[in-house]
């Protein structure tokens, strides 16, 4: 307990926030720095999270738990799976020390995302230091609360560009009985529709990936369940799928993302044909999220994923200066404009990462 | 076929929480006994400062819009003086009804050059006061935006106007073996767009999630006349996560005009398994114990002895009348799945000290299971001449507790309380009885109700689950919220509404309101 609080440093980081105000300092919001490469390259004096850790309330019973920002992300996963339970959005950590705060700022979801929820969809409340200096909670730690604006989803994905998250407080979910991964030889097409057809049913998937040859479909529920859809399903039982969902796809260790290439990342309606880009491409999210390698122009690549009804990010590699993020129309981009003027009038935080005008 | 019969169970309940109260007939309401903390002092439609102000916008709106889509007469306006919460109730300056996104647009922008509020409107089903008009401003109702768009199956969305029922988008979806999983009780009535705007829940939350879980795109139109297209047919979009922001802000960001949801497959099963206790502390405890074990019900829901008794009486869905609680824990999925689940669930009760335990045996008995538990409002209103329902949540470990408190305010004001109970996710619904027709009655059940929120907070809750702040529960956020939280909502309105004009008053409150309502004589005792 007496640890708990002595790694509660928001006074400091207020301290920080209110004398970067007064001199008119750019802040760069760090953790472990894991998730540093996302984004447009990041600029202002690093702000170190890290020392604002622990988990502060954990109530598997209630399905809740809230860290402190700086706490790691292995180290919340480890308390969960003791009682059984695990983070449903199955967050990629991109490096050991990945933290819960980066996570919820940067918005990013695992293979479990159309079935289960994204990073925003978990989120129950948080405390976060505004470029105001002042120190805010929103939501809570109940499942349902419409009380106020709901100012703690509108911070997971927004890449601590409109404050800095102190807190987060999460819903977890119980892990399942029974997991088991299938592997059938399929073409891309045929893998994108059989992935929106089985999505359409009461199977119990909760992952499903393409990696140009093999479709895997990851079942999961009570053991009947499974043994049930896999009959369904039919391929062949993949022995190591941890090693696959983890290690290959959410963390992104896959032959796939090793290339040099710049890599993209195209958010598409699932059930959109495979995009009409040279070379492969992997497809998660039952069809619904496209990774594509590739030197080429961006305005390709953003206008192949505009005109499949979705949009296009520039996830790693490439030219870090220029627009990373798909550009948004102008009245939308008017409303972030007010939106960050809201929440940092002073532009601290994390200038220009999310986009040049932010 | 599952959603089919969810859908038709409910059909005979009643979907607005006080529903019992007498229609307001008269020219004017009821005169007020004692001042409501509440309700600001009515404006009356006559009011001579209002007639000029009425006739202009009219003869402007009159260029663009046909006859029939401008209401100004006084008994024209009165189906639209309040919503679902119709203790509070104001004759609007006029009420538009357009038919197309143009017509919207101008009507917005007519609005925001006058400096005229814009109050939108759905269905007027809400329970929180959220669509009572404003007497110096325009209602704007969406009920001729009632079009479902389209139906995308392989994508498995709907793309809807906002005054579609909620219902009506799973009766659309069931030909593809699909449904909208969001369920308020009002879902035959409400609309999509409401839904939207207050973030709705229902009995399905646990597993499916809230409104915001379910919509992926919409159309709003901004206070100015923009209008802005947000998220998409994708699982995610660039920039800030707008469409969290906009569920559930209440018409006070801008107005909803076309909606995109998930659909979801209708599970292969479902089944219901009724327990009953002599003690709601047992019954609380096997909430836990079911989620400990790692089974997320469809559905989980309490009810005690009083409402237990008021919905036995009034629907016979063969609740034990002599318990003082019952749970009822639906269970969905797949054949097998949920014969598994049911086991365990039973054995879990039984472990938990349930004093029976009562699977349904097909989907007639589960049906009369929920039958009864989904009239629970109007079966309250047959015993009781008003009632007043409540939406506050907490963490589901402090119930006990609370309902010690709750029957201790309850009878320390004399006024008799029910409870039910999204026993799931914590989000209570304590129902106080009342007679509106004795004297100071109904305001001591406001002061009553705002001290069962108080308590929400004080455990660790929060003062609205699912039907939201509106006009109703604009004191309690003071409770709820600092001073400067209040001002970065505040912010946050205007980066949208630079001018305030949508949904003034409602959802934030004034810090001047604020320090008002801490200096209340009661409220100071309370905090001694």
């Amino acid at each position: 307990m007496i640890e708990l609080m002595e790694n509660d440093i928001t006074k400091e980081l207020q301290t920080r926030v209110l004398a970067a105000i007064q001199s008119g300092t750019r802040l760069e919001i760090r953790g472990s720095g894991s998730k540093r490469f996302l984004g447009r390259t990041l600029c202002g004096e690093p702000l170190i999270v890290t020392h604002h850790a622990g988990i502060v309330n954990y109530q598997p019973k209630e399905l809740v738990i809230t860290a402190r920002c700086g706490t790691r992300l292995s180290t919340i996963e480890t308390a969960l799976a003791e009682q059984g339970q695990m983070l449903p959005f199955e967050p990629p950590h991109f490096g050991p020390g990945a933290t819960i705060g980066g996570t919820i700022a940067c918005g990013l979801s695992g293979p479990a995302r159309p079935y289960a929820g994204s990073a925003r969809d978990l989120v129950l409340g948080t405390r976060v230091l505004t470029g105001l200096g002042q120190v805010l909670r929103f939501g809570g730690e109940v499942m349902k609360n419409v009380a106020g604006y709901d100012l703690s989803r509108l911070m997971a994905g927004a890449y601590g560009t409109l404050g800095l998250l102190l807190d987060v407080s999460l819903k977890v979910m119980p892990r399942p009985a029974a997991q088991r991964t299938l592997a059938q030889e399929q073409s891309q097409p045929e893998a994108i529709r059989l992935m929106n057809a089985w999505a359409g049913t009461a199977l119990p998937i909760t992952a499903t990936c393409h990696d140009g040859n093999r479709l895997f479909v990851r079942l999961a529920g009570a053991e009947t369940a499974v043994d049930q859809a896999a009959q369904s399903i039919g391929g062949e039982t993949v022995r190591h799928q941890e090693a696959l969902w983890r290690g290959q796809i959410r963390e992104q260790g896959h032959d796939f993302f090793a290339a040099g290439a710049p890599l993209w990342r195209l958010s598409i309606p699932s059930a959109a044909p495979p995009l009409d880009l040279p070379g492969i491409q992997l497809i998660e999210w039952g069809g619904a999220l496209r990774w594509y390698r590739g030197e080429l122009q961006s305005q390709t690549i953003r206008k192949a994923a505009s005109e499949a009804g979705g949009h296009a990010t520039l996830f790693r590699g490439g030219d870090r200066s220029a627009e990373i993020f798909h550009p948004l129309a102008p009245p939308l981009m008017a409303v972030h404009r007010r939106l960050k003027q809201a929440f940092d009038p002073n532009g601290l935080f994390n200038p220009g990462r999310l986009f040049a005008e932010l | 076929m599952w959603s089919a019969l969810r859908a038709t169970f409910i059909v005979n309940a009643s979907w607005v929480c006080t529903a019992s109260q007498p229609k307001y007939t008269g020219a004017r309401p009821p005169e007020s006994k004692k001042m409501s903390q509440i309700r600001a002092q009515q404006r009356s439609f006559h009011d001579p400062a209002l007639v000029a102000p009425r006739a202009n916008l009219v003869r402007e709106l009159r260029r663009f819009l046909p006859a029939d889509s401008v209401l100004e007469q006084e008994e024209e306006l009165h189906p639209y003086e309040c919503d679902g919460l119709t203790a509070y109730r104001q004759l609007p300056l006029l009420v538009v009804l357009p038919r197309t996104l143009g017509e919207v647009q101008r009507i917005m922008r007519l609005c925001n050059d006058r400096d005229v509020p814009v109050v939108a409107r759905g269905a007027g089903t809400g329970l929180s006061g959220g669509a009572l008009p404003h007497p110096e401003g325009v209602v704007l109702n969406l009920a001729r935006f009632n079009r479902i768009l389209d139906i995308d199956q392989a994508g498995r969305t709907a793309r809807v106007q906002p005054g579609v029922r909620n219902l009506a988008i799973s009766e659309a979806a069931a030909p593809f073996g699909l449904y909208y999983a969001p369920d308020p009780s009002s879902q035959i009535a409400c609309s999509i767009g409401g839904n939207v705007a207050e973030n709705s829940g229902g009995v399905h939350c646990l597993k499916y999630g809230l409104t915001v879980h379910n919509v992926m795109a919409l159309k709003l139109m901004t206070a100015d006349g923009d209008l802005l297209e947000i998220g998409g047919q994708t699982l995610d979009s660039p920039g800030y996560d707008l469409l969290a922001l906009l569920v559930g802000s209440e018409g006070m960001l801008g107005v909803v005009v076309e909606v995109t949801v998930r659909l979801l497959p209708v599970p292969e099963q479902a089944r219901v398994v009724l327990a009953a206790y002599d003690d709601v502390e047992k019954a609380g405890q096997a909430v836990g114990d079911i989620i400990a074990a790692g089974i997320i019900p469809a559905g989980l829901e309490m009810m005690d002895g009083p409402a237990i008794a008021a919905a036995e009486d009034f629907v016979h869905a063969g609740y034990p009348t002599d318990a003082a609680a019952i749970l009822l824990c639906e269970v969905d999925g797949t054949e097998r799945e949920v014969t598994e689940h049911i086991a365990r669930v039973r054995e879990l009760l039984l472990t938990s000290g349930a004093t029976e335990v009562r699977t349904a045996r097909d989907d007639m008995e589960r049906m009369r299971f929920w039958q009864g538990r989904k009239s629970a409002f109007p079966a309250l209103g047959r015993i009781s001449p008003d009632y007043y329902c409540m939406d506050g949540t907490i963490p589901r470990r402090r119930l006990p507790q609370v309902l010690r408190r709750i029957s201790e305010l309850s009878e320390e004001y004399g006024l008799p309380v029910a409870n039910v109970f999204h026993a799931g996710d914590g989000n209570m619904h304590p129902l106080i009885c009342y007679d509106a027709n004795k004297p100071g009655e109904l305001e001591k059940t406001e002061e009553l109700g705002g001290k069962i929120l108080e308590l929400c907070v004080e455990v660790g809750g929060t003062i609205t689950g699912e039907h939201g702040v509106g006009i109703e529960k604009i004191p309690q956020m003071c409770v709820q919220f600092g001073k400067n939280e209040l001002e970065q909502f505040m912010r946050v309105k205007r980066a949208f509404d630079p001018k305030e004009l949508l949904n003034p008053g409602k959802g934030v409150p004034t810090p001047r309101r604020c320090s008002e309502y801490r200096q209340l004589p009661s409220h100071r005792h309370d905090r001694q």
